[in-house]
């Protein structure tokens, strides 16, 4: 319970906010390493599953293969990459688009591929090309599942990139690496009661944004065993 | 529907959660049958008249026959205990081994609840973990600092010559453009120095503090926590800093022409080998086949026995443990 006293007046002491060390400075760089990560992820992630549902081709590869990347260890990753391209943001940044691919891309492709084909053929019969079809059909219904990815992918980046902390990086984590060897465990907790919090806010906010892209139709129809969306 | 496609995954949650809670209670009666049969093992020690007489301080008579050497989660600490425990073995002694128990955090508990009654450790951070506001330095201040400071109940025996010091390297270029051999020449270079060590460098007297009390260098800290390991190499032989910070008995030194610095003011903690024993195991027998290795373990041993563990030969550390006894006289 000490130590929780401890975190507690760690967190509070005004002195520990400011500078470039100090709180505010490393929830900023944790916030910026990861909104970082899951742009990079998103580029490479979210076209390629959206491609993947909609053409249906590549499952069988997609799928183990985004499987095989989430078993990576990214502490082992973020060591050899730092073998390979040197001690900085790159190799820590590779290794965590690594991690925020599989969630992104899984959410992307389900989220197409759970799209009623009576929708889609529907829309293909009123005339509209391919790319219409993607655009104002299947994405806006693919949302709250891609929406449900990024979720997924924002939790672990935010929690993971407290690891690579082990190098010289900013971020929360340097709060819990540079404790640990001192065994200043009240400092240590701070830092993890920050990670936390940070998670949280991050996962409600993006909590509201999966609600909010949610088609009328479909939060309309959730839970009505009937699969004709009622807008049309 | 995304709503409707979603639910199949979700039964899997309800099985993995509940697998290790099955797996646990396993583990729970695996430990309980494993203590039982060391009970037993240790009664049947007891019995058998060709074992020496060991512990009996005479406390109730909760004392074991058998002696149980812990270790670090390291390679050298490993090797260290092995080293023991087969010498221990070698001159008769019931002896069991728990390698790779995790930080001192862990180990030090362990021989506290009596799952462990031997560890190797290091004089200087011992003596940091017992007394954190110790200034002790030099092998013999820390010594002496340190035999007053563990707790009742344990005791330290006869350190070794062998250190595995912090020590600050850099590469053969550096040392000869700027003609720097001791932490005493850094003051003159003239390019800014950063070091990379691990985190708690920012902190130790030993530390970037003390270059700058001590020496009069102004470095800043790259923090790499892999203990002086390849990532704070890569960053030494690649330029990124000036400095490594490699503990002393890390083949890697001599693999890549690092030179090491010289501590003329004695700034580094020292870090003899010393084993760490609960006094009811210490016996003067014990106490003797302990010295008597302790007396033989020098810096370059440890070094050799390193470089057997992570060079191309990739040895176990019981294997290089039980070669460096017989190599020393001390093969059953």
């Amino acid at each position: 319970m000490s130590w929780f006293s401890d975190a507690i007046a760690w967190l509070a002491d005004p002195a520990h906010w400011p500078g470039a060390g100090g709180i505010a400075a490393r929830l900023g760089e944790h916030l910026e390493y990861t909104v970082l990560t899951l742009l990079i992820a998103g580029v490479i992630a979210i076209p390629l599953g959206l491609a993947i549902g909609h053409t249906g081709r590549g499952r069988a590869f997609a799928v183990p293969f985004t499987g095989a990347l989430r078993a990576l260890p990214t502490l082992g990753l973020v060591t050899l990459l730092a073998l390979a391209v040197g001690i900085g943001l790159l190799g820590p940044l590779i290794a965590l688009v690594i991690l925020a691919i599989p969630p992104l891309l899984a959410g992307a492709y389900a989220g197409v591929e759970a799209v009623d084909p009576l929708v889609v053929d529907a829309a293909r019969a009123a005339g509209m090309t391919e790319w219409q079809i993607l655009a104002r059909v299947e994405l806006p219904l693919a949302l709250p599942l891609l929406a449900g990815g990024l979720r997924s992918a924002c939790l672990q980046v935010i929690a993971t990139w407290t690891v690579a902390a082990w190098l010289p990086l900013g971020g929360l984590g340097r709060f819990l690496f540079d404790a640990i060897p001192v065994r200043d465990y009240g400092r240590m907790l701070a830092g993890s009661i920050l990670v936390i919090v940070l998670a949280l806010i991050a996962d409600g906010l993006l909590a509201l944004l999966q609600r909010t892209v949610t088609p009328a139709g479909v939060r309309a129809s959730r839970g009505v065993p009937s699969p004709v969306p009622s807008t049309i | 529907m995304p709503a409707l496609r979603t639910p199949p995954r979700e039964p899997a949650l309800p099985t993995s959660t509940r697998r290790p809670a099955r797996r646990a209670r396993a583990h729970v009666l695996a430990a309980a049958a494993l203590a039982a049969s060391v009970v037993a093992l240790a009664g049947c020690a007891g019995s058998n008249p060709l074992a020496p007489e060991t512990g009996g301080t005479g406390d109730g008579g909760a004392t074991t026959d058998t002696i149980v050497v812990g270790s670090a989660a390291f390679p050298e600490a490993e090797i260290l205990a092995y080293v023991y425990a087969d010498g221990l073995k070698a001159a008769g002694f019931d002896v069991d081994v728990k390698p790779s128990i995790g930080a001192r955090d862990a180990y030090i508990a362990a021989l506290q609840d009596g799952s462990i009654d031997l560890v190797p450790e290091y004089t200087g951070n011992l003596l940091q973990y017992f007394d954190a506001q110790a200034t002790a330095q030099s092998p013999d201040d820390v010594l002496a600092a340190l035999q007053k400071a563990v707790p009742d109940g344990f005791e330290v025996l006869d350190p070794a010559e062998a250190q595995d010091a912090d020590s600050y390297n850099v590469t053969k270029a550096f040392s000869q453009q700027y003609g720097v051999t001791s932490l005493a020449d850094l003051a003159k270079v003239p390019v800014p120095i950063s070091v990379a060590a691990n985190p708690e460098f920012a902190e130790r007297p030993y530390g970037i503090p003390g270059l700058k009390s001590v020496y009069g260098v102004d470095a800043t800290l790259v923090p790499i926590n892999d203990g002086g390991g390849p990532n704070t190499l890569a960053a030494l032989l690649d330029g990124t800093v000036q400095l490594a910070d490699i503990y002393s008995t890390t083949p890697s030194i001599a693999e890549n022409d690092l030179v090491t610095l010289e501590d003329p003011e004695h700034m580094i903690l020292a870090q003899n080998v010393i084993p760490l024993i609960a006094t009811k195991s210490a016996s003067d027998e014990v106490v003797k086949v302990l010295n008597a290795i302790q007396a033989k373990l020098t810096t370059a041993e440890l070094i050799a026995m390193n470089t057997r563990s992570s060079g191309d030969e990739k040895a176990s550390s019981q294997r290089i443990a039980d070669d460096w006894l017989a190599a020393n006289g001390f093969a059953g």
